[in-house]
């Protein structure tokens, strides 16, 4: 399960729009208790498919070189990434596993209709290789912050 | 020493730790040392001929070992190495 609070959530749902009709990409940073994986941060990511911007995103291992190092200075890691489908379902595609390695973190993905922010899924990597791996439907638990 | 930082999913085969330190005067001389530290990482950082896997980017502090002298780039004492899997995808 991914948890999350409103003002991540919304972030990475924004992100879609902003870069509309072209995918966003980011990471999720926060820390992992078992099969909970609980988001503090969301960082933005540029994307590097500028041959194919709609349909394609990848990150610059640099960037989250830098972002994975921040997040240690924070005391989190990284649990996951996000993407947008513009004007596509929030389903992983066989190029969203081909390109998934990260075992044990989520993947999540945002449709984006005409601009407009749609559905929001996650999708745990699970698997012991790339043999084995599945994508796995997840539950996202959207929190309020306590003021 | 030389710190290796280990993703998240590669944890589980490296006792858990989130940095290895290994001594080593080049970045093949660190991964080794990691791997026989750690002997479960090898089939997720090798293929079977023993090439680094093609989504494992390897960095030398903030530099991409593929543009400095690869796996036999030489290394400084404090030098902090990073395995990164790559993140890509697309509908």
């Amino acid at each position: 399960m991914l948890k999350m609070e409103l003002t991540n959530y919304e972030a990475l749902r924004r992100h879609g729009e902003e870069t509309y009709p072209h995918e966003c990409c980011g990471v999720l940073l926060g820390q992992m208790d078992g099969e909970v994986r609980t988001v503090n941060s969301v960082a933005r990511c540029g994307n590097t498919r500028t041959d194919s911007p709609h349909n394609r995103y990848d990150i610059d291992p640099r960037e989250l070189v830098r972002i994975q190092r921040q997040g240690r200075e924070r005391g989190e890691d990284i649990v996951g990434f996000y993407h947008s489908h513009p004007d596509h379902p929030a389903r992983w595609s066989p190029t969203d596993l081909a390109e998934a390695h990260w075992f044990g973190c989520s993947y999540v993905i945002t449709s984006v209709e005409k601009g407009k922010a749609a559905v929001t899924n996650s999708f745990e990597l699970t698997g012991s290789d790339e043999a084995d791996k599945k994508l796995v439907d997840e539950k996202i638990e959207v929190g309020h912050a306590e003021t | 020493m030389t710190k290796i930082n280990i993703p998240t999913p590669l944890r589980q085969y490296a006792g858990k730790q989130p940095t290895v330190e290994v001594k080593a005067g080049t970045v093949s001389e660190a991964l080794s040392g990691l791997v026989s530290k750690h002997p479960d990482l090898r089939r997720h950082l090798y293929t079977d001929d023993g090439k680094l896997r093609s989504f494992v980017n390897v960095y030398l502090n903030d530099e991409d070992v593929r543009y400095l002298q690869k796996e036999a780039t030489a290394l400084k004492d404090n030098d902090t190495i990073s395995i990164v899997p790559s993140i890509a995808g697309g509908w």
